[in-house]
C-alpha cells in the first residue's frame, strides 16, 4: 500500500513540476513574444524604466492599485498572499537538506501566516456568495480555486496542528525526488489528499487565472515607461506597414 | 429610436452609493450599425457575410498575436472585482454587464471557447462561448456602452484595461461587416474632405474670415486666423469643432489671440482641418495611421517648424502617445520642442515666462472648476513631469480667472469620471446612455455648484464640451455652463502691448 503511494506521488510531483515549468515557460514566451505595438501606460506613469521597476514592485508587493480600489478587498488578499508567501518559504525546508537562513527567519511565523491564508481565502469566499455585484462576476472556476486552496491550507494546518505526520519521512521523499530516488512516503491520509491539492493547483496554474502573478509584469499599462514624444516605439508589424508605399 | 427614458436623480458625491443590480438595465442600447456605404470606403465587408463567425473568430487569433495587452489582459483577470463599482456607465445604469470585468468577459468566454484548453474542455466551468448572433449583437450593445475612458484600468491590481478589449471587439466586428455608423462614417469624411464634420476647404476659409472680423469688431486687434500658410513657425491641429460649434469656438478665438500676443507665426491646414482620430475608438491601427499620416503630409508640404495640438482629449492621446509612432520620426522638424505639443504647454509656457498678460477681470463673476478629459488624463502627459496633463490646465485656469475650486478628489485627476460621450458614442440614437453615464460627473459638479457657488466647467476636450452642452440643461444648468478652457484665456488676455 504505502508502495503503491509513493509511486503514485513520485510520477504525480514529476508530471505536476513539469507541466507547471513548461506550461508556464510557454506562457509567458507568448507574453514576451507578443508585441506591444502602441505606446499605452495608465498615465501619469514614470518616464523612466527604474521607475517602471518601482511601479511594478510596488504592484507586486504592496497592491498598490487594488488599495486605491477597495480597502477591505486589499485586506483580504493581502492576508492570503502573505500568508501564502510566508507558508511557501517555509515549506523549502523540505527541499533541502540544510535549512536556509530564510526559512529559519519565517519559521516563528508559520503558523501565523497559515492562520493569516485561511482567514484571507475564507474572506474571499466570503464575499463572492455576499456582495452581489461580486457573485454576479464568479464562475464556478472561481469558487473551485478558492476551495482547492482552502482545502490546501486546512489540511496543511491540520497536520501542523491536530494529526502530525512523519515530516522527516516527507523531507526525505522530496530531497529524494530532487535527486530522482524514491524515498517511502508516508500514506497519511491528510497528507495524502493535501499532496494531492497541491499537485492539482500546479496542473491548473499555467491554464487558468493564477496567471495573474507572471501576467501582472507583462501587462503594458503597467510596464511601459511614459517617453513616447522622445523615443520613437515601433514593434516590427507596425515597421512592415511603412515598408509599403502608403 | 431613442425612447424616453427619466433622468436619474443625482446622489451625494460624498457617499459614493453603488447601485444595486439591473439586469438587462441597458439591454436594449445600441448605436446604429454601418450601412455598406460607411463600411466598404474604409475596406470593411459592406454586411454580414455567411460564414462570419469563422472570420470573426480568425481575426481575434490575429489580433490575440498583435497586442500583448489583449493577449495578457485576457488571460490574468482573476475576477476579483475592485473595478466593478468604477464605470461611470454602470454606476449611471445598475446594468452589470456595464461593470468592466463583465463587459470584458463578453469577449473573454469567446477567447476561452476558442483560445484556451479549459474553454474547450469544460466551456461551463469557465464560463466559455459560442460566437453566435446572440454573442454579436450582446457585443455590438455593450462595447458600444464602453468608451474606452481606462477608469478600470486605474483601479485594477493588474492594469487591465477594457478600452483596449472594446477596441479590439470593434476592430472584429468592422472586420466581418458589423461596424458601427457614427465612427466609420466620420472617418470616411476625414478621408474624403479632411475633418470629422465634413467641412470642405472654401466654407472653412470663410468661417475662418468671419472669425477674424469679430475679433477685430470685439477687441479693436488684427487676431488672424491663418491657414495654408507656407514657412509658418507652427501647424496648429485642432478639432474640427473648434471651427464651428460652441464653447468651441470661444477656444480657437483664444488660441489666435495667444499665438498673436506671443508673436509666433502659426497656421492651420485644410488637409489636417481635425485633431480627432476616430481609428483610435474603431481600435483599428491602419486607419488611425493613415489619419495621423494627414498631419505628418501638412507639416511637410507647409515646411512648418512644430506642431501644436489644440484642445481635445482622445486627440491629444493619438497625439502625445502614438503620434511618434504612427507618423513619425519628427526629424525635420525644431528639435528643441517636443512632438507634438499642447496649445495649453505653450500657453503656460508664455504664462510662466511672462510672455504674454492676462487680466483675471476678463472672467469676473466666474467660479470655475475643471473637467479633466480621461484620455488626457489617463492616456497622456502636459509638460516634463508625470502629472502635468493635471497641474497645467489648473495653472492655465487659475491665472485667467478670479476663483478656482476642484472636485470631489474621487472625480479628478487620475479619478476623473468620464464625460459620457467619449469613445465614439457621442451620437443621438445613444442619449440615454450618455445622459445615465454623465451622472458621476454630475453629481460632482453639483456638489462643488451648491458648497463653492461653482459658476462653469471648464473642459479641455470637444467631445466633453459637445456632450455637456446636451447633457447639462437634463440636469438643470445651463448649456453654456461648459467653458473651453482657452475661452477663458481669451477673456483675460491683454492684447496689443508686446513689448
Amino acid at each position: 500500500m504505502g508502495g503503491v503511494v509513493t509511486t503514485f506521488f513520485a510520477i504525480l510531483f514529476t508530471v505536476a513540476t513539469l507541466v507547471l515549468v513548461v506550461g508556464l515557460g510557454l506562457r509567458i514566451a507568448r507574453y514576451a513574444r507578443t508585441p506591444a505595438p502602441l505606446k499605452i501606460p495608465t498615465t501619469p506613469a514614470p518616464l523612466t524604466r527604474p521607475g517602471v521597476a518601482f511601479r511594478l514592485a510596488r504592484e507586486a508587493v504592496g497592491f498598490e492599485s487594488l488599495f486605491r480600489a477597495n480597502k477591505p478587498l486589499w485586506i483580504f488578499a493581502a492576508l492570503f498572499h502573505f500568508g501564502l508567501a510566508v507558508v511557501l518559504i517555509r515549506h523549502a525546508r523540505y527541499f533541502e537538506t540544510e535549512v536556509g537562513p530564510l526559512v529559519a527567519l519565517v519559521q516563528p511565523l508559520a503558523l501565523y501566516a497559515g492562520l493569516a491564508m485561511v482567514a484571507g481565502l475564507t474572506l474571499l469566499l466570503a464575499r463572492r456568495v455576499m456582495i452581489e455585484r461580486i457573485r454576479y462576476i464568479t464562475g464556478r472556476s472561481d469558487i473551485l480555486m478558492l476551495l482547492l486552496l482552502l482545502g490546501i491550507g486546512t489540511t496543511g494546518l491540520a497536520m501542523n496542528g491536530l494529526v502530525h505526520t512523519d515530516i522527516v519521512a516527507v523531507k526525505a521523499f522530496f530531497t529524494g525526488l530532487l535527486g530522482l530516488e524514491i524515498r517511502p512516503l508516508p500514506a497519511d491520509p491528510l497528507l495524502v489528499v493535501h499532496l494531492l491539492l497541491v499537485a492539482a493547483l500546479m496542473l491548473v496554474f499555467p491554464f487558468s487565472k493564477l496567471l495573474h502573478a507572471p501576467g501582472l509584469f507583462f501587462s503594458p499599462t503597467r510596464n511601459q515607461t511614459d517617453n513616447p514624444r522622445e523615443h520613437r516605439h515601433l514593434c516590427d508589424w507596425a515597421a512592415k506597414l511603412e515598408d509599403r508605399k502608403s | 429610436m431613442a425612447a424616453p427614458f427619466d433622468t436619474p436623480v443625482l446622489g451625494d458625491v460624498t457617499e459614493r452609493g453603488i447601485p444595486a443590480l439591473k439586469a438587462g438595465a441597458m439591454a436594449g442600447s445600441k448605436p446604429y450599425v454601418a450601412a455598406a456605404a460607411h463600411q466598404e470606403p474604409l475596406g470593411f465587408p459592406g454586411v454580414l457575410e455567411d460564414g462570419w463567425e469563422k472570420k470573426a473568430i480568425g481575426h481575434m487569433g490575429e489580433l490575440l498575436g498583435k497586442y500583448r495587452s489583449l493577449q495578457v489582459f485576457m488571460d490574468i483577470c482573476v475576477k476579483c472585482g475592485a473595478c466593478t463599482d468604477k464605470c461611470h456607465f454602470f454606476l449611471g445604469t445598475s446594468d452589470p454587464k456595464n461593470m468592466p470585468v463583465a463587459r470584458a468577459d463578453l469577449f473573454r468566454s469567446v477567447y476561452r471557447r476558442y483560445f484556451t484548453a479549459a474553454g474547450k474542455l469544460a466551456p461551463g466551468l469557465v464560463g466559455a462561448r459560442e460566437m453566435n448572433k446572440e454573442t454579436l449583437d450582446e457585443w455590438f450593445n455593450y462595447f458600444h456602452q464602453c468608451s474606452q475612458c481606462r477608469r478600470c484600468s486605474v483601479f485594477c491590481p493588474y492594469g487591465i484595461d477594457t478600452a483596449e478589449i472594446s477596441m479590439a471587439a470593434r476592430d472584429i466586428m468592422d472586420a466581418i461587416g458589423q461596424g458601427q455608423k457614427y465612427c466609420n462614417e466620420i472617418i470616411g469624411k476625414v478621408h474624403r474632405i479632411g475633418n470629422n464634420l465634413g467641412l470642405p476647404p472654401p466654407a472653412l476659409l470663410d468661417t475662418l474670415e468671419g472669425l477674424e472680423e469679430d475679433m477685430e469688431a470685439d477687441t479693436g486687434v488684427a487676431v488672424k486666423m491663418p491657414i495654408d500658410v507656407h514657412g509658418a513657425e507652427v501647424l496648429l491641429v485642432t478639432p474640427s469643432a473648434d471651427f464651428f460649434a460652441e464653447p468651441h469656438v470661444l477656444g480657437l478665438i483664444g488660441y489666435a489671440k495667444v499665438f498673436h500676443a506671443a508673436g509666433t507665426s502659426w497656421t492651420l491646414s485644410t488637409k489636417a482641418s481635425e485633431a480627432g482620430n476616430f481609428g483610435m475608438f474603431i481600435g483599428n491601427y491602419e486607419q488611425m495611421r493613415k489619419i495621423s499620416l494627414r498631419i505628418r503630409e501638412a507639416a511637410l508640404e507647409l515646411g512648418v517648424k512644430r506642431i501644436i495640438f489644440g484642445e481635445c482629449g482622445h486627440a491629444w492621446r493619438v497625439a502625445y502617445s502614438f503620434l511618434n509612432t504612427l507618423a513619425g520620426p519628427w526629424d525635420f522638424l525644431d528639435p528643441r520642442y517636443p512632438v507634438p505639443q499642447h496649445i495649453l504647454e505653450f500657453t503656460n509656457d508664455l504664462i510662466s515666462r511672462k510672455g504674454i498678460k492676462l487680466d483675471k477681470s476678463g472672467n469676473d463673476g466666474m467660479v470655475l472648476t475643471v473637467h479633466d478629459s480621461c484620455n488626457v488624463a489617463r492616456g497622456a502627459r502636459m509638460g516634463d513631469k508625470p502629472g502635468g496633463q493635471f497641474t497645467i490646465p489648473r495653472d492655465v485656469i487659475r491665472a485667467s480667472v478670479p476663483k478656482f475650486v476642484d472636485m470631489h478628489p474621487d472625480t479628478i485627476c487620475d479619478k476623473t469620471f468620464c464625460c459620457g460621450g467619449g469613445g465614439g458614442l457621442l451620437t443621438d440614437e445613444l442619449i440615454e446612455l450618455r445622459v445615465k453615464g454623465s451622472v458621476p460627473r454630475m453629481e460632482a459638479l453639483k456638489a462643488v455648484v451648491e458648497q463653492d457657488g461653482v459658476t462653469h466647467m471648464a473642459a479641455m476636450c470637444a467631445i466633453c464640451k459637445a456632450q455637456f452642452t446636451k447633457i447639462l440643461p437634463y440636469f438643470g444648468h445651463d448649456r453654456e455652463m461648459v467653458v473651453s478652457v482657452h475661452q477663458l484665456v481669451s477673456n483675460a488676455i491683454v492684447l496689443g502691448d508686446n513689448d
